[in-house]
């Protein structure tokens, strides 16, 4: 030590000053240490976590225009089959659409930022949350006016605060929500098996 | 001090003074503090709110004797605390709507202390924690609002944890880690028994501790907005205080037969308060894949909630609404600080304050009506335009405080 300083009581000051400081130090890590396992538990189990395990789902007896939900992750999934006047109709969306191409990231790395958005073009696999908040959008196929939207050609609507959805789940402008929808990770095992929650690439 | 008082004397309480300040304790907090003459209608609240604190501890006991904090036993246990539990349904409408006559009391007894300028020098502790028992309250009125696991109770856990989301950056994580799932799920749903039941109610009541003894340390302050400590006899007791018992409490027990009244009317008569107090969306049993229509929270947030509606979205991120809602509580942590006045009561500041503070009360009023319905757009603009004057009287008011003309204060309470 360089540096002792002695008060009246012959206490010295700067070595207590050091314990104290060291002391604390130490208590802090320590409680750290201890707040891990109380912070930690508040994260998924590993029940949580397998009850996240991908979903599969078969198409096979999905009709034009049919919608099918499959639940993933306690999520709803859609998945829709589009008939070819629908897809059609996507394209010339463009000018009624906050993100017609989908620019902000709401979508795998594999899926087209195209009107169509998916992996096959006639059918559509979307996370049926709407991105304003959390609501679940109901499915309204059919084509003319509605009470939320003398233009509807048909998409998702959501009850909660009127955010509208085409076919693909991107939003229409003038929607609370500020995003499209999410699309999931999930690949084609087979032309009749959908498989939720996996991108291709990690199916084994 | 308190410990140094009533020792040595004889009898049982003689006993008891001489190994725990008893007598030293009644008599600082009731029997010998001293609250000014001039308390009026106002002055109810703060004891109603212990009352009503009382009442959901009780109930909220008796409650969790009957009712399984789990996925699948939740909603079926509360229908059969309704149905088959002997005076369940009573026990548990005093908790619904004693949860509801807290935020109106609490509601109440803040704008009591905005009137009179309660927060002022040297009470902005008294506010601080009371504020902070606001926040805590909010949480555990949210947290509760879950274990009845209806629909309503889902959704609306979803969309208030989903806030959370629109955090930059750690946002989706950090939803996940508090509902302790990709969904509101059982998870959430046990943690938040276990902070509804233990967690918080042990914050509030230490925080309430807090409250009063912060309030008795400084004194109470009255509807001059004067200190009667200013002016005191040759004991040292104020001239225009008189003892908190017997008087205060024989006036608040006046306070809490009427409060029971309409309280009791409301357990006994409307006890769903017309769909606000609970909301029917409640009485089906919670669905992740199916969302109720319109989704509100119970009234006491819905002021908030309109201001959070209100603020659109910027770059694709609901993270603007959030933070302005924080704001808007957040903001009532520094009135002290922003009220810069020379007199504390509104009887006494000038014209600016009093109009401010009246339209600040109807804005309050229309964005918890606001937050209730479906926004429409018009609506939309009146809650942008209530949010403005809401933020607008709080920004301004360092400025009007000082600027206006206020009238003298008395010199003693005028009653």
């Amino acid at each position: 030590m360089s540096e002792i300083t002695m008060t009246d009581n012959g206490v010295n000051v700067g070595r207590r000053r050091l314990l104290i400081g060291a002391t604390s130090a130490m208590g802090a890590v320590g409680a750290a240490g201890v707040a891990v396992p109380f912070l930690g538990s508040w994260n998924p189990s590993a029940k949580a976590r397998a009850a996240g395990a991908p979903a599969k789902a078969d198409i096979s007896k999905l009709e034009e225009g049919q919608q099918m939900i499959v639940e993933w992750r306690g999520k709803p999934v859609w998945v829709v089959k589009r008939s070819k006047d629908s897809i059609a109709t996507l394209a010339t969306l463009s000018d009624r659409l906050s993100d017609p191409d989908s620019e902000l990231l709401q979508q795998p790395d594999y899926i087209p930022h195209t009107p169509a958005r998916s992996v096959r073009e006639d059918i559509a696999v979307i996370v049926g949350i709407c991105t304003h908040l959390g609501c679940s959008p109901s499915y309204r196929p059919e084509v003319g006016p509605q009470p939320f939207d003398a233009q509807w050609v048909g998409g998702f609507f959501c009850p909660c605060h009127g955010s509208r959805f085409d076919l693909s789940g991107r939003v229409f402008s003038g929607s609370p929500a500020p995003k499209n929808l999410v699309i999931p990770p999930h690949y084609y095992e087979s032309d009749s098996v959908l498989v939720v929650g996996l991108n291709p690439q990690e199916a084994s | 001090m308190a410990g140094s008082r009533n020792k040595g004397n004889p009898g049982i309480m003689g006993w008891f003074d001489d190994r725990f300040p008893a007598t030293a304790m009644w008599e600082d907090h009731l029997s010998k503090y001293y609250a000014p003459k001039n308390f009026n209608f106002w002055y109810f609240f703060g004891s109603l709110a212990m009352l009503v604190l009382v009442n959901q501890i009780l109930t909220g006991i008796w409650l969790t004797m009957s009712y399984t904090p789990t996925n699948e036993g939740a909603f079926a246990s509360v229908e059969y605390i309704m149905r088959d539990v002997d005076y369940g349904w009573l026990i548990r409408y005093m908790h619904s709507t004693g949860a509801s006559a807290f935020f109106f009391v609490v509601y109440m007894h803040m704008f009591r202390g905005m009137l009179y300028g309660s927060y002022r020098n040297p009470r902005e502790l008294v506010w601080i924690f009371g504020m902070v028992i606001y926040v805590a309250l909010m949480a555990e009125a949210f947290m509760g609002y879950l274990l009845p696991w209806g629909q309503m109770s889902y959704w609306g856990a979803a969309v208030i944890v989903s806030l959370f989301e629109a955090v930059p950056f750690i946002g989706p994580d950090l939803a996940q880690w508090i509902r302790g799932d990709y969904l509101i799920s059982g998870a959430t749903l046990t943690r938040f028994f276990a902070l509804h039941v233990i967690a918080l109610p042990i914050v509030i009541l230490a925080l309430v501790v807090l409250h009063i003894i912060a309030l008795h340390e400084v004194g109470s302050n009255n509807p001059d907005g004067i200190e009667i400590k200013d002016k005191v006899d040759e004991n040292g007791i104020p001239l225009d205080g008189i003892p908190f018992h017997p008087y205060y409490s024989v006036k608040d027990i006046v306070g809490v037969v009427v409060f029971l009244f309409v309280f009791c009317a409301i357990v006994f008569f409307f006890p769903e308060g017309g769909g606000y107090f609970i909301e029917a969306p409640n009485y089906e049993p919670a669905n992740p894949l199916k969302t109720p229509p319109h989704i509100a929270p119970v009234w006491y947030f819905t002021p908030f909630y309109a201001m959070l509606r209100a603020i659109p979205p910027i770059a694709a991120s609901q993270f603007p609404g959030v933070v302005v809602m924080g704001a808007a509580i957040a903001i009532l942590f520094v009135l002290p600080w922003l009220d810069r006045s020379p007199v504390k009561s509104i009887r006494y500041k000038g014209w600016a304050s009093k109009i401010g503070i009246v339209v600040f009360a109807i804005c309050f009023c229309i964005l918890g009506y606001l937050g209730v319905v479906a926004s429409t757009p018009m609506r939309t603009i009146l809650a942008q335009i209530c949010t403005a004057i809401y933020f607008a009287y709080f920004f301004g008011m360092p400025f009007f405080t000082r600027m206006e003309k206020t009238k003298p204060v008395p010199e003693r309470v005028t009653g």
